[in-house]
């Protein structure tokens, strides 16, 4: 069993969680309530990581972090190591190529707010950051938490794009994902199979306290 | 003027509304739908900001586009209850009253709710609270925020029309304890006549006609916009006896009226809407008839409109009736101002939703369900 591995996973989902989430709400909102001319366009981008192949997009990735580009050599610079093939660099992939999985299930939990609650709790003198925390936060909170474990269980079980642009260096950018790929690779059968169950008991068991807590959320509103 | 309002806009809709409201009154924006009313409204709280408007509160400038003074609504000292009540249904009638102070105190909620007779409910969430309930808690959390303008939008067209009656009858209450200017919008003449000191016509976007019940229902142009069917006489009455039957007798200036069981004790004063379409006229005093209200008067102003139907006012000891009868039967009649005329009124023709307590507070307490203790303590 690798530990480091898990150990590296649970981290890499735990950062990209908390690294979307003020993003989900902030795009989320954005997308439900306005009403702007290039709105197809912006969902579209979000999307894009659903329908691409991860070889096509971790390419791109490596691309755009990678030396001799613009936030590559802006990241050697002030950290004096390159973001590919580091930790901070697959976070950075994790964190784009989990948009959709954040943003959408967000933007679905504020569109769920009638417009006129909205408006009612800026007439109870709510400014728009208390009316976030007091009425839209609570009411869409269901939406947010589905966007939270998407994005948790969804890196935890991401190959290709981590492949691409973190390698497979122990510590830092293996995650259990591909060392459970590596046991297979080298007939460590018995291995790869722990792995595999540790990864379906904390993926089931991610997901299944998700749908118990939002099913309280939604008792709670009746 | 308390409130202060000039609107002109071309969209959503084309719009060129303007009209005050005195404090402590309460002014009826009525219209059919789609004719601008709830865009107004929309414009006074903030929610709405039209190409050219003004807003003043209480000598305070909320709105001016020309002077690019915009409060945010949230900064806005408004009280709406919305037509859906868009209450938070995530926070119980108590939270949501107090998600509309400046600091919540429980205490203050507890007694606004006393206010609105919901005391019990104070711990329910919205979902669990039926229709009636939910507008209450909407007054509520509007009165809550001790507004400067309260504004009612179509705030009794989800309830059925027994709850009306009865919510009428609340809002008539616990309007003698407000001090400010409430703007109620509606396209249901029995709700403005019934609870408004004023009325607004508004037609495609523009004031058609401004003034009381009264000048409104004598004046050919607003009923025009508003259809002529809605012509109805208020009358004021005291409760003066429930009979065996499930009649109410009721002491008008105009005589008694017998009405299908009436809510209230007697000596509870009430307003009564009488139809213009549902009153027949006799020269003679009809017998046999089986109508219980046959009241004698002298014929007074007599409109001929474009169309078959002519609106005849009977002039009853100072107060008037009005019937809608054809362009013929006038004719036959030979009906001239100054005959004497007999209305005759089919007690059964007047919907319980179209009696009301009165405006004004009464001379005793009634045991009305709708007065029990808290009405008394003011805001």
């Amino acid at each position: 069993m690798d530990w480091t591995a898990l150990w590296l996973s649970l981290r890499l989902a735990g950062w990209t969680v908390v690294i979307l989430l003020p993003v989900a709400v902030l795009m989320g909102r954005l997308l439900a309530y306005r009403k702007f001319h290039a709105k197809v366009l912006v969902e579209a981008l979000v999307m894009l990581p659903l329908v691409l192949p991860p070889t096509v997009f971790g390419f791109y990735l490596l691309v755009a972090f990678g030396r001799n580009s613009l936030l590559g050599d802006l990241w050697q610079s002030l950290f004096g190591h390159q973001l590919v093939f580091s930790f901070q660099g697959l976070v950075a992939a994790s964190v784009i190529f989990n948009l959709p999985f954040a943003i959408q299930p967000a933007q679905r939990g504020f569109e769920s707010i009638a417009p006129e609650v909205r408006e009612a709790a800026a007439c109870c003198g709510m400014s728009p950051l208390r009316s976030l925390w007091k009425v839209e936060l609570p009411l869409a909170w269901p939406g947010l938490m589905t966007a939270m474990v998407l994005t948790f269980a969804h890196t935890l079980g991401e190959f290709g794009i981590v492949l691409m642009v973190g390698g497979s260096i122990p510590g830092e950018t293996k995650t259990i994902a591909i060392s459970i790929y590596d046991r297979v690779q080298g007939f460590d059968d018995k291995g790869a199979a722990i792995m595999s169950a540790v990864l379906v008991t904390i993926s089931l068991f991610t997901i299944a306290l998700t749908l118990w807590l939002s099913s309280r959320v939604g008792r709670r509103l009746s | 003027m308390a409130l202060e309002i000039l609107v002109r806009a071309q969209t959503p809709i084309p719009l060129d509304v303007s009209f005050q409201v005195a404090p402590g009154e309460l002014v009826a924006l009525v219209g059919h739908s789609g004719s601008g009313k709830t865009t107004v409204l929309r414009t006074i709280a903030g929610l709405w900001r039209p190409a050219l408007a003004q807003v003043r509160v209480n000598g305070r400038t909320w709105l001016d586009t020309a002077a690019g003074v915009d409060l945010p609504a949230h900064r806005r000292r408004v009280g709406i209850v919305f037509q859906n009540y868009a209450l938070f249904p995530h926070m119980t009638a108590a939270q949501n009253v107090m998600a509309a102070m400046d600091r919540a105190d429980p205490a203050e909620a507890s007694r606004i709710l006393d206010l609105v007779n919901l005391h019990d409910l104070a711990d329910r969430k919205p979902a669990k609270l039926s229709g009636g309930q939910q507008q209450r808690v909407a007054v509520a959390r509007a009165l809550a925020r001790k507004p400067q303008a309260l504004l009612l939008d179509e705030p009794f067209s989800a309830v059925d029309r027994a709850t009306r009656e009865k919510l009428y009858s609340e809002i008539i209450v616990l309007r003698r304890h407000l001090q400010m200017p409430v703007v109620l919008v509606t396209h249901d003449m029995t709700e403005a006549q019934l609870l408004a000191d004023r009325m607004v016509v508004i037609d495609k976007g523009r004031v058609v006609r401004e003034g009381t019940t009264a000048q409104i229902m004598a004046d050919a142009g607003a009923l025009r916009a508003l259809g002529i069917r809605e012509v109805a006489a208020m009358l004021p009455a005291t409760i003066a006896a429930h009979d065996d039957d499930g009649l109410t007798r009721l002491d008008a200036p105009t005589g008694p009226l017998f009405l299908p069981g009436v809510t209230g004790a007697p000596g509870t004063r009430v307003q009564v809407r009488i139809m213009a379409h549902d009153v027949i006229l006799s020269r003679q005093r009809p017998v046999g008839l089986s109508a219980q209200n046959i009241i004698a008067g002298k014929v007074g102003e007599v409109v001929y409109g474009t169309g078959p139907g002519v609106l005849v006012h009977i002039d009853v000891s100072g107060h008037e009736i009005l019937s809608r009868i054809t362009r013929r039967a006038a004719d036959q009649m030979a009906l001239t101002p100054g005959d004497t005329i007999h209305a005759i009124v089919k007690s059964m023709s007047v919907a319980r939703d179209h009696v009301a307590r009165a405006p004004q507070e009464d001379p005793q307490t009634s045991d009305m369900t709708t007065s029990q203790g808290a009405p008394d303590k003011t805001p």
